[in-house]
């Protein structure tokens, strides 16, 4: 269902109209931070944006001599009937509007080219930012949320950057000019203009208040809605099978009708405002020509001067209009962008350590030696602080000592957990779920970093690994498997990138998923979608343990990765892993029986501790809680 | 596919009317405007008649107040019919997906019909509101302007004889072009979303193995190409508005050029060119908005399709559509199944799945079998055996594609669904609860039951202790506000769902896999004691949750292995006895 919702969060993405049409009335808790830093980001194209500015410039311009030039023209030439004269005015006009339509030109092309290449580089660095922030970040923020960030925030700053911020710098020169114009033309008529534009402002306040109220009734509606949706579709064969279609009709009903009547109402407020500025505008109009005709009459005015006149009130609402839209606009995406630059303000995983994983090769003296090619000889390579560099041979030897974890402060998940494994040794880690399992394993690539105690690695403390090392000396199969779009042998080679076709194919038959995949469509180039929905679990599960095996590495981890496999497929694919990883450390965490029995050792947890350690038929004549969990005598919960 | 959802217009049709007419006065108000000042210019100032320029203007003051009145009405109606619309159409795909089968299901996937449900819907609200605003306001401002232009000069008004064909020339043929670009747009973008979502869930994958530069440098591929794609297709638009203006402005040039000479031999007025300049912008101006409807359409055209597409699917599992002879319609009443020469494949229905890899090769063949009322039976196998295809078929989830399936002597598929599923009980793989309290989720089973009934259920399920640790006991809310509950208490609640039912034939596809060995046990215990009339049957991984059924049968790709008691399938069945082997008699946990 999870997987549902993100499907749907992007689907909401190109709606467009359901962000755009209906105007947000988010606003940026730090205006001017957020300010500096999209400055910051355009100052990578200062000079794009100041053509633009300058485009802008010619183009308002132009257009407001245009409307400026009906006065020298029925003025000077069409009532004295100059016509030589109209013909030389009129050239003048036409090259006045044809360097304006070519600065438009010039204005939105560079426009589209500033905006865009923004929007990229703010996409890429906030993606690689995500790449290197820490799992606690993943773990308290949902996909959906983390995905509206690429896609509604950097949206609506694009679309400011596009479209809204030009409109307000074009809008606000357009309305200077005109005012500018008409006090020139007649400053009496433009005491008549100024009223009717102060109460043009007065009210779209007023109604903009209001529709903000009713705006964010409807969003909250909105998401009941969605969620009822969402939710008895997701779950509609339940519905189903319970009989329960006329039930979940009429809950629809209620909400759907609810929604009705809020929508109704926030798009009726939100459109009133179209209908009063427009015919505010008229009235202005009719106004000027009265006065202005009254003006004529008593020799105080002309002709020319009223027809320029009437052209530029006629177009004042306009730039009004325009100006409080865009400052919503640019409101909301001002806020969008503060939320992006809060992800890349986040801190990164830290990694501070400096011993690197090389391949290796024993030299005929014993000694190791580093080499280039992967000889399946691993060895850490130390860098002293003297400068020199000594090589220990990676084991797989893992200890923890005293290692007290927790995810959230006074909530602890591991306590004064030690324990070792020796190279070569297959662990099993078996208790109830939350007791801990998973975690310890997520402690052991650093995918969080203990509270204390420490864990060793062939007798390096971890964080002195670089991380990247540490974990390309891993390969892990997680509960959950995620494949990625692309063919199956590319999903199985993303364990290690340069394995050969038959390298993958072979790994594949390790994990005993040859057999399945052969039997797709297109074999191994079948393209898995949509995190392979269109394979069963267990299939996945195969495809997961194959990309592990292709990685070949020294240490494995197995979680639940053979949770919904039958256990005759698991058979198979313990066989083929055990001769795999011969010799080298497995840590494996499962409910099934078959799948812990053959482990060195069983590490019994229970709420974050390590109970009993032993081998299988050890833990049995024990006679404690790992024999009362195989007998079925104790409930876990 | 838009005129066919325009039939749910249903009631909220008299508001589009009355938008129709609340336009056409609102725009005859506003174009006469231009009309009147040019009557001011023209007969009032030269004769000097202050009281003609004052009652002229008080005309257009009230025409404009006049307008607003019809303006916000507008709005208001404007508003009622493109959101009664939006409910409606909602209401009749939620309906229409309600009458789904598990094949329809299969075929659109939840997420592509949550999407048409809500995004797709309100594209197609969008396109009425904006229709009923601005976009029918068009034509009709055409209309008016043309015709006031050709009353104040006919002669002059031939020069819109060659600036709309410009105009619409030109527009058509940059969309024409643009139409491709922002298709390779789309689906650019939704290469980048994929990559980013992708990433999101997958994240412990990418770090486990440390492929972060590799991800960045996929996400720089696909964000780049995407950006390539948005400024070409900004490029060409970036020419729409010069253009217009060029149009726009240089007809402005030629009208004054003709104008002037008309006004300075006397046959036009100087207030009449004015005026005339006002109606040639508006002309023009509508003529774009009107071309842009067509973009508009066509962009809810393909979400009119996408509802038109649910709307219209087949639904393949219907009830028959008269009683069999004798009138009396078949309940299910002591829970007999019996399987006869069943074959079943998926994807033979009229709405195939695109990708499955199921499809096209049989899921079930030659399945024969019998179950009598009361029986416990046990269904085990490998993974993709058929499991749950086979009990899938008895409450009719799927049909046979050939064979019989018979509950108590019937054909499944002359039931009545609503009984037949009444009759039985089943708790599916997916365990899905509903957001709402424990009682209200139990009670899906029976909206009647009694507190006794409910607790009775809980209790046999293995759930009433868990629940009662609650605060809220079986008022406790469930889902992202309430309590979280864990995979085996999920299944323990799905399972008592069925039980209040009181279901003759109870099914249970693999739902105490999270449930421990011992709570299990107590659960199988309870069935034998207190479910001892109904039928019961088991799928499951653990052969220890179905050892002691009265039949086991043991699938293998599709076709039954055996079918016997535990000593008798264990002597004689490989497969049964290598799962029993291998399972050593338990699991953990």
């Amino acid at each position: 269902m999870e997987e549902n919702k993100k499907v749907y969060g992007a689907g909401m993405r190109r709606g467009g109209g359901g962000g755009r049409g209906v105007r947000s009335f988010e606003k940026p808790k730090n205006l001017r931070g957020t300010i500096a830093k999209i400055l910051k980001y355009l100052g990578k194209s200062k000079f794009l944006v100041a053509v633009i500015v300058i485009c802008l410039l010619v183009s308002a311009i132009s257009a407001l001599a245009g409307s400026y030039f009906l006065k020298p023209l029925i003025n000077n030439y069409i009532i004295p009937g100059d016509f030589k004269g109209l013909a030389l005015a009129l050239l003048f006009l036409g090259i006045i509007y044809l360097v304006g339509a070519i600065a438009a030109f010039l204005q939105s092309r560079f426009t589209v080219k500033m905006a865009q290449t923004t929007t990229n580089i703010i996409r890429r660095d906030l993606f690689d930012k995500m790449q290197s922030l820490e799992l606690r970040y993943f773990d308290s923020h949902t996909h959906g949320e983390l995905m509206s960030r690429f896609t509604n925030d950097v949206d609506n700053v694009q679309l400011m950057l596009d479209h809204s911020l030009t409109q307000l710098i074009s809008s606000t020169l357009t309305l200077i000019g005109t005012v500018t114009m008409m006090i020139i033309l007649s400053p009496i008529l433009f005491i008549i203009t100024a009223i009717v534009l102060v109460i043009m402002i007065l009210i779209s306040m007023k109604i903009a208040s209001k529709s903000r109220y009713y705006f964010k009734n409807q969003q909250e509606i909105l998401g009941e809605l969605n969620g009822y949706i969402e939710e008895s579709i997701s779950g509609l064969k339940e519905i189903k099978v319970f009989n329960h279609e006329e039930h979940a009709k009429k809950a629809f009903n209620r909400i759907n009708e609810k929604f009705r009547v809020t929508a109704a109402n926030a798009n009726f407020l939100a459109g009133i405002i179209m209908p009063i500025m427009g015919n505010l505008n008229n009235i202005c109009y009719a106004a000027t020509a009265v006065f202005g005709g009254i003006l004529i009459l008593m020799n105080r005015f002309d002709v020319g001067s009223l027809a320029a006149f009437l052209q530029y009130s006629r177009h004042i609402g306009q730039p009004i209009n325009q100006i409080t839209a865009q400052v919503n606009n640019i409101m909301a995406a001002l806020a969008g962008a503060e939320r992006i630059f809060e992800v890349m303000e986040q801190k990164p995983e830290v990694d501070n350590g400096n011993i690197t994983l090389v391949n290796a090769r024993r030299t005929p003296d014993g000694n190791l030696e580093e080499c280039e090619e992967r000889t399946g000889l691993w060895a850490w390579k130390h860098p002293k602080d003297n400068g020199e560099l000594t090589h220990t041979e990676l084991k797989g030897d893992v200890r923890f000592f005293d290692v007290y974890f927790e995810y959230e402060p006074g909530v602890p998940v591991l306590r004064d957990v030690s324990l070792y494994a020796k190279p070569g040794q297959k662990i099993a880690f078996v208790g109830s779920t939350g007791a801990g399992k998973t975690t310890i394993t997520n402690l052991i690539n650093r995918f969080y970093d203990v509270n204390e105690g420490k864990i060793l690695y062939d007798g390096i403390n971890i964080i002195d690994i670089k991380k990247a090392d540490l974990r390309r000396s891993l390969a892990m199969v997680l509960q959950d498997t995620h494949l990625f779009t692309g063919t199956v042998i590319d999903n199985i080679r993303y364990g290690r990138l340069d394995a050969t076709d038959e390298e993958c194919i072979n790994a594949a038959k390790i994990a005993s998923a040859d057999s399945f995949i052969s039997r797709l469509p297109h074999g191994y180039h079948t393209v898995i979608r949509g995190d392979g929905g269109n394979l069963s679990q267990g299939e996945r599960q195969l495809i997961a343990i194959a990309r592990a095996a292709v990685a070949s590495p020294p240490v494995m981890i197995l979680d639940e990765a053979t949770s919904s496999i039958d256990t005759h497929t698991e058979r198979l694919i313990e066989k083929g892993m055990d001769a795999l990883m011969a010799g080298r450390t497995v840590f494996v965490i499962a409910h099934r029986l078959s799948t812990v029995r053959n482990a060195n050792a069983i590490i019994v947890i229970e709420h974050g501790q390590i109970i009993e350690r032993g081998s299988h038929e050890e833990l049995l004549a024990l006679k404690g809680r790992y024999y009362q969990l195989c007998t079925g005598q104790i409930e876990l919960e | 596919m838009i005129k066919r959802l325009f039939a749910y217009i249903g009631q909220y049709k008299k508001y589009v009317i009355s938008c129709i007419f609340l336009m056409t006065f609102d725009v005859l108000c506003e174009m006469m405007m231009p009309f009147l000042m040019a009557k001011i210019v023209d007969v009032g100032i030269p004769q000097k008649d202050i009281a003609f320029i004052a009652r002229v203007g008080g005309l257009m003051i009230v025409l404009a107040l006049a307008a607003i009145g019809f303006g916000v009405l507008n709005m208001r109606f404007s508003a009622n019919a493109s959101q009664g619309f939006a409910a409606n159409i909602r209401r009749a795909l939620f309906d229409k997906v309600q009458s789904f089968s598990f094949s329809n299901i299969d075929y659109f996937s939840t997420a592509s019909l949550v999407t048409r449900l809500t995004n797709d819907v309100t594209q197609i609200q969008i396109m009425l509101l904006m229709s009923l605003r601005i976009l029918l306001r068009a034509p009709l401002m055409l209309i008016t302007a043309c015709f006031f232009a050709m009353s104040i000069n006919l002669k002059l008004s031939s020069i819109i004889l060659i600036a709309i064909p410009a105009l619409v020339i030109s527009i058509y043929f940059i969309i024409r072009s643009a139409e491709h670009l922002f298709s390779t747009m789309q689906q650019r973008l939704d290469s980048l979303n994929n990559t980013v979502r992708e990433n999101l869930i997958a994240i412990r994958v990418v770090k486990a193995f440390v492929r972060e530069g590799y991800e960045k440098l996929k996400f720089k591929k696909v964000n780049d190409a995407f950006t390539r794609a948005a400024i070409n297709a900004g490029y060409l638009i970036s020419l729409v508005m010069p253009v217009m203006l060029f149009i726009l402005n240089f007809t402005t040039i030629t009208v004054i050029w003709f104008g002037g000479k008309m006004v300075s031999t006397g046959t036009m007025g100087t207030g009449e060119l004015i005026g005339f300049i006002s109606y040639i912008m508006q002309i023009l101006t509508s003529t774009m908005i009107f071309s842009m409807v067509f973009i508009l359409y066509a962009r809810a055209e393909a979400s009119a399709q996408r509802i038109v597409e649910v709307l219209d699917a087949k639904v393949d599992i219907v009830d028959k559509p008269a009683l069999p002879e004798g009138g009396i319609a078949p309940s299910v009443s002591s829970g007999k199944v019996e399987f006869k020469d069943v074959y079943f494949r998926y994807g033979n229905s009229a709405n195939s799945n695109g990708f499955n890899n199921k499809k096209g090769k049989d899921v079930l063949s030659d399945i024969t079998f019998n179950i009598e009322s009361g029986e416990i039976v046990g269904i085990i196998g490998g993974t993709g055996s058929g499991k749950t295809s086979l009990i899938s078929l008895i409450p009719r989830l799927y049909d046979v594609t050939s064979g019989q399936v018979l509950v108590d002597g019937t054909d499944v598929r002359d039931y009545n669904l609503k009984t037949l599923r009444k009759g039985i009980g089943i708790v599916l793989q997916s365990n899905v609860l509903f957001s709402g309290t424990i009682r209200e989720n139990l009670l899906w089973g029976n909206e009647n039951a009694t507190q006794e009934e409910i607790e009775e259920a809980a209790r046999n399920a293995q759930a009433h202790d868990f629940i009662m640790n609650f605060p809220d006991g079986y008022d406790t809310v469930l889902g992202q506000a309430g309590v979280n509950l864990s995979g085996g208490q999920k299944q323990r609640l799905c399972i008592a769902r069925a039980l209040i039912k009181k279901p003759h034939i109870l099914i249970l596809d693999d739902s105490t896999s999270a449930v421990d060995v011992a709570t299990e046990a107590k659960i199988m215990e309870s069935f034998n004691k207190n479910l001892k009339e109904a039928t019961i049957i088991i799928i499951s991984q653990r052969i220890s949750s179905i050892k002691e059924a009265d039949k086991i049968i043991v699938l293998d790709d599709g076709k039954i292995s055996g079918i016997g008691k535990h000593e008798m399938l264990y002597e004689s069945n490989i497969i049964y006895r290598e799962i029993y082997d291998t399972q050593q008699g338990g699991l953990i946990l």
